[in-house]
């Protein structure tokens, strides 16, 4: 087929469309709309995932005790954590091995959107806490001085919870603390926890042992070894994984249902959205009756009818789609957020991540909305009786 | 002797509605020379717009046979009959039927879209069918910004700038003063007198059908008598 004919059809198709700019605009605007929603959904999952997955390294083990499915269900006597210290395939160096034993217990404290209490995780850290961890970095303040009272807290904490300004005190157990710095740890899960001296918290809250151990590999391939010997000794009872898998362990229900009930939503809006397309290009295609009617008697096809219908329904559904997308990254992206984590039972925090896959696949789905919408328009297009539509007003 | 350039048989076009039949056009025999020019004349009903519809490919006959130029019009298919319209026919309109968003030229352009013709012939012969109708000067200026009669002088100019075989008129004087309306008939004259173009006209108006060749009166659906 001669593509004249159909860029001509669609190109006057187009330039009728300020004239009927209401209705364009509405399906533009219900387009738009289902895509915000679902690159918020998309970018929440993308920012849990990235803060989970970041969290992890491929070249740290944590050890918890055997069966447990997280930090907070775990528990390790000193004697434990002992030795899991001495087991080989941890990477050493001349102040023994490169390793935290941390103790991990949640406390009370109030959003800063809704005021409702939530878990927060409490983290303390061995004197080598730091270097089990890569990215971490103290952004504002100072570390805190082991054996003292004194907490830092990770950056999506402070700005989701009440009652958390550097050099303020803040009181957790028994304790009165001082919150003396801020910390970062690339985006991590680890943002949404405060920490302090794990001695001190032991002290605190009168635990003898700890919930976990930290240990860096002394080579990548390390981990098969360290978990063979820990399995093999009649002492323990642990499980060992890397940190990555650790964390994507724990995240995994949590993204799963984000994912599912987001593409659930924005499925049933879509379904919404075309609804609203359908009718606009109905609308269209009844304004038009007598232009296509002329073009049909003058000898133009149905094909270049039905195209031209299609055609605009998906340049809609595009403008829409970027509006959609352009709107939910102007309002969403970077925003810190935290919900409630039930594998861990703690508060994570993450930041709605608008990627450019995510951009694209909002845009994708905006065209397929557009696309479907105009189909049944356009065929009803081809379809219309020449003689009647040669004399419709 | 040369055979007829339409040759109707036994046309009958029945509508329905629920379940009535609706006859409109009862067993009808029409032939129509090369270079003839017919005007159409009958009362509302009378079934001369459904005629001219069916001349033109427009709408499928329920029985009888329309042969032009030995096309059998009505066993083409809806893609073939788009074929054959855009090649051998030129509707005039009584509304014109112009598109809006498109300039003088451009709507006279338009069925030269469906050849293999250059763009720079499409406008040569866009602009040269303008000038036949008198609207060289008007070439850039949309279908809101012309007099009635400009408009149908346009839709004209569209009509016969693929030099089809046969154009077909449906009361193409019939939104125009009466200037205007002699201006539009005059042109038709020229075009059957010096170009020998075909040319069947549905009309009320007498003083238009005077102008034709002959005049055809339909009443339910068959021919009821002819004038010359």
């Amino acid at each position: 087929m001669a593509r004249g004919p159909i860029l001509a059809v669609t190109w006057m198709n187009l330039r009728s469309l300020p004239a009927r700019w209401g209705p364009a605009l509405v399906a533009v605007v219900g387009i738009a709309g289902v895509v915000m929603v679902l690159t918020a959904t998309l970018a929440i999952a993308r920012g849990f995932k990235a803060a989970l997955n970041f969290a992890g390294a491929d070249d740290v083990a944590v050890i918890v005790r055997g069966g447990s499915s997280g930090e907070l269900a775990s528990s390790l006597l000193p004697t434990e954590a002992d030795v899991i210290l001495d087991a080989p395939g941890i990477l050493r160096d001349g102040s023994g091995p490169v390793a935290s034993p941390e103790l991990y217990v949640l406390v009370d404290l109030p959003m800063r959107v809704s005021g409702t209490a939530a878990n927060v995780p409490f983290r303390g850290i061995g004197p080598r806490g730091r270097t089990v961890r890569d990215h971490f970095r103290i952004v504002a303040g100072r570390m805190f001085t082991p054996g003292l009272y004194e907490v830092v807290i990770g950056r999506g904490a402070a700005a989701q919870f009440r009652g958390l300004k550097l050099g303020d005190p803040v009181r957790f157990g028994t304790q009165t603390w001082r919150i003396v710095g801020l910390f970062e740890d690339g985006g991590s899960v680890t943002e949404s926890e405060l920490w302090a001296d794990v001695h001190v918290l032991q002290g605190t809250y009168r635990r003898l042992g700890v919930q976990s151990v930290r240990a860096r590999l002394a080579s990548p391939d390390a981990l098969p070894r360290l978990a063979a010997a820990l399995k093999a000794d009649p002492r323990i009872n642990v499980t060992v994984t890397t940190e990555r898998a650790f964390y994507s362990e724990q995240s995994k229900t949590l993204v799963t249902l984000v994912t599912v009930l987001g593409t659930a939503i924005s499925i049933m809006m879509g379904i919404g959205a075309i609804f609203g397309a359908l009718n606009t290009m109905y609308s269209a295609v009844a304004a038009r009756t007598r232009e296509i009617a002329t073009l049909r008697a003058v000898g133009f096809g149905a094909a270049p009818v039905v195209l031209s219908v299609l055609v605009e329904a998906v340049l809609l559904g595009l403008a829409g789609g970027i509006l959609g997308g352009f709107a939910a990254w102007v309002a969403f992206d970077g925003i810190q957020a935290s919900t409630l984590n039930f594998q861990t039972f703690s508060q994570l925090t993450f930041a709605f991540m608008v990627t450019p896959g995510v951009l694209l696949t909002g845009v994708l789905y905006a065209v397929l909305l557009g696309f479907v919408g105009g189909l049944l328009p356009g065929l009803r297009a081809a379809r219309l009786p020449i003689t009647a539509g040669l004399r419709a007003t | 002797m040369e055979a007829p350039l339409v040759e109707v048989r036994g046309l009958t076009k029945e509508y329905r509605r629920g379940d009535e039949v609706v006859p409109v056009l009862a067993g009808l025999d029409l032939d129509i020379a090369r270079g003839d020019y017919v005007a159409l004349m009958g009362p509302s009903g009378s079934g001369k717009s459904t005629l001219l519809n069916l001349l033109g490919g427009l709408d499928q006959p329920t029985a009888g046979h329309i042969l032009i130029d030995g096309v059998p019009v009505e066993a083409l298919d809806s893609d073939e009959l788009a074929a054959w319209r855009a090649r051998s026919v030129g509707f005039i309109f009584q509304m014109y039927n112009l598109l809006p968003v498109l300039t003088a030229e451009q709507n006279v352009e338009l069925p030269l879209l469906l050849t293999d013709l250059s763009r720079e012939e499409r406008r040569r012969r866009a602009r040269a069918a303008l000038a036949l109708v008198g609207l060289s000067d008007r070439a850039t200026h949309r279908p809101r910004e012309l007099s009635g009669g400009q408009e149908q002088r346009v839709g004209i100019a569209r009509a016969i700038v693929t030099d089809p075989l046969l154009l077909l008129c449906d009361e193409p004087t019939g939104d125009l003063d009466r200037k205007a309306g002699d201006a539009v008939l005059d042109l038709f004259d020229a075009l059957n007198r010096e170009a020998g173009k075909t040319i069947v006209m549905v009309t009320h108006d007498p003083r238009a059908a005077a102008r034709a060749r002959r005049t055809l009166h339909l009443e339910k659906g068959v021919l009821a008598r002819e004038e010359s």
